[in-house]
């Protein structure tokens, strides 16, 4: 029993001890900290999207954007209040993914990937455009946060704001375990890997779609509230392509249709990105490329299957030798 | 009536003809078969009784309901099952989650989202039971796709009787299966509930005589004859068309 319970909750142990170690190991960079953990939130939608319900999108970034201008107008307008602000963000992102996901969930394939782009993209020309209330290409300014729950007031150095991205992560991803064990999990996957049978067994394969689309809209509106309300700033590469493929690319790298693939992606894709950056700024994509496709060679079920292809590997090995 | 009643049923791809004017009933208990050779239409009849096609004419009527503009998640909701020509599991799922998948639906349990999948007792027994049923029960927690063709298509059996239909259309249960393992399919159709309805669809003429008490034999969208088997491999004019032709 206990061994069982140990090796369940073995990996959330493991992620609050790297998180509190982060935090004291590396007091000069909680912001790069607290944007890794922001990162975390958006793959862990696209994973609930993309990942787990086979929903092919590259347009991720709209319902990001969407939470974050949500979240910023709301705190600048309304109430500063962040926990406030977050639902605002989720339910702005869950707003536009129902709307776009009427539509979007009809297609499949190409088509559907080429429209997912085509919203994100509209809606950085509708944030572009509507200048006086957005700031368009200057991006939205003038956040300024109440403290979280009252208590804690966002500090320079950012230590409040990287244990409030900490947190709304952990329940992100608390959340997402409990779903994805879920009858309605279960019948994402089952809608992933045959829609035909999913429909033949009465199931509304559309709406369980559309709710998939919806609830992942949501959570990456979450995501996109913490970074306006973190940075205090929004501009309009919240809505960016590039953000929507690099979630991809941290999600294929960690493991889809794994919620600790999401993580394990993200952090690496994110600390690679840093340190190559940092020591070759014109080409650290090239190291990003080669993890990518040593990943889709090697491990196409991700990195999160290191572990477990190495124990084999060890295995395999002895039984050669012996 | 209790059960399926199919009147002047017709459907056209355009110019082409592939059912016309069909009448077939199937009661509760009953355990027919439909023959016919290549392009004789029987499949595309299948999915006019299960809406997955719209027939361009005619009546299904189901316990004196008229189905036949319902969609495909109605039917089965109303009772109406059909397992497929090719195999079509959740690969990369064991057999277990296969059939717990039906059973959540059928008791309409899919959009729930704060409960385990698993957590259900009266659900986990009934997978049980299933999978006791089609002898799948050793190799519960394996996934399908590492399963042998023969125990797949049981799979595939069982998944359609966790919906508890009570029409069960089984469209070519045995095609692609060795020789060797044919035995038990049979056999799995001979443990079918009682009062199931039962239409079998099949190639494979031992099959059809073992399992089959009427048959029914369809010749280019029309309905030649139907007949006990001995009726039917008796009579001439189907084993002209169909036993005798060097069927495949």
């Amino acid at each position: 029993m206990l061994r069982r319970y140990g090796s369940q909750y073995a990996p959330a142990v493991l992620m609050i001890a790297v998180a509190v170690a982060a935090f004291f190991a590396f007091p000069f960079n909680l912001a790069f900290l607290t944007r890794i953990l922001i990162m975390i939130v958006l793959v862990l939608s696209l994973d609930l999207v993309l990942g787990y319900a086979g929903i092919a999108t590259l347009g991720q970034a709209a319902m990001y954007g969407a939470g974050a201008y949500a979240a910023g107008l709301f705190a600048i307008h309304v109430w500063a209040d962040p926990v406030a602000g977050l639902l605002i963000g989720a339910l702005a992102g869950a707003a536009l993914a129902a709307l776009a996901g009427l539509a979007l969930m009809r297609t499949h394939g190409l088509t559907l990937i080429m429209l997912t782009i085509a919203v994100a993209q509209i809606c950085s020309e509708i944030a572009n455009r509507a200048r006086d209330i957005t700031g368009g290409a200057d991006g939205l300014r003038g956040i300024r946060m109440q403290p979280v729950l009252g208590i804690w007031e966002f500090d320079f150095i950012g230590r409040t704001g990287y244990w409030y991205a900490f947190a709304v992560a952990a329940v992100v991803m608390v959340l997402l375990a409990v779903l994805v064990r879920s009858p309605f999990g279960l019948s994402l996957r089952g809608i992933h890997q045959s829609p035909e049978r999913m429909l033949a067994i009465g199931a509304p394969v559309y709406w369980r779609r559309h709710a998939a689309y919806t609830l992942g809209g949501g959570i990456a509106g979450i995501a996109g509230a913490l970074t306006a309300q973190i940075t205090q700033l929004v501009s309009l590469e919240t809505f960016s392509f590039a953000l929507s493929a690099e979630a991809m690319i941290m999600l294929i790298l960690g493991g889809t249709g794994r919620l600790y693939g999401a993580v394990i992606g993200t952090v690496i894709f994110m600390w690679v990105h840093h340190t190559a950056a940092a020591n070759d700024p014109f080409n650290w994509l090239f190291v990003i490329g080669a993890m990518v496709l040593a990943v889709v060679f090697f491990l196409p079920t991700g990195l999160i299957s290191l572990p477990p292809a190495l124990k084999r590997l060890a295995k395999g090995g002895r039984h050669a030798g012996s | 009536m209790q059960g399926l009643e199919v009147r002047g049923l017709s459907k056209r791809f355009g110019g082409l003809v592939v059912s016309e004017n069909i009448d077939f009933d199937l009661k509760p208990g009953d355990r027919k078969a439909l023959i016919g050779p290549n392009g004789a239409g029987k499949s595309t009849f299948a999915n006019l009784v299960t809406g997955i096609l719209a027939p361009s004419g005619g009546t299904i009527r189901f316990d004196g309901q008229d189905i036949g503009g319902m969609g495909e998640a109605h039917r089965v909701k109303l009772g109406i099952a059909k397992t497929f020509q090719i195999t079509t599991l959740f690969p990369e799922m064991t057999v277990r989650e296969n059939l717990r998948l039906p059973i959540l639906e059928r008791e309409g349990r899919g959009f729930r989202m704060f409960r385990r999948a698993s957590g259900d007792a009266a659900v986990e027994d009934e997978i049980g039971t299933l999978m006791a049923q089609f002898d799948l029960g050793p190799l519960a927690d394996r996934p399908v796709r590492d399963l042998a063709y023969g125990q797949q298509r049981l799979v595939e059996m069982a998944l359609t009787l966790a919906l508890k239909p009570r029409v069960l259309i089984l469209d070519e249960p045995a095609a692609g299966v060795p020789s060797s393992e044919t035995h038990l399919i049979t056999d799995a159709i001979a443990r079918l509930p009682e009062d199931l309805a039962v239409l079998v669809i099949e190639h494979d003429m031992d099959l059809v005589f073992k399992v089959a008490r009427s048959i029914v034999v369809l010749v280019q969208g029309r309905i030649l004859t139907e007949g006990t088997p001995s009726e039917i491999a008796g009579n001439a004019q189907v084993r002209e068309l169909y036993l005798g032709g060097g069927h495949d």
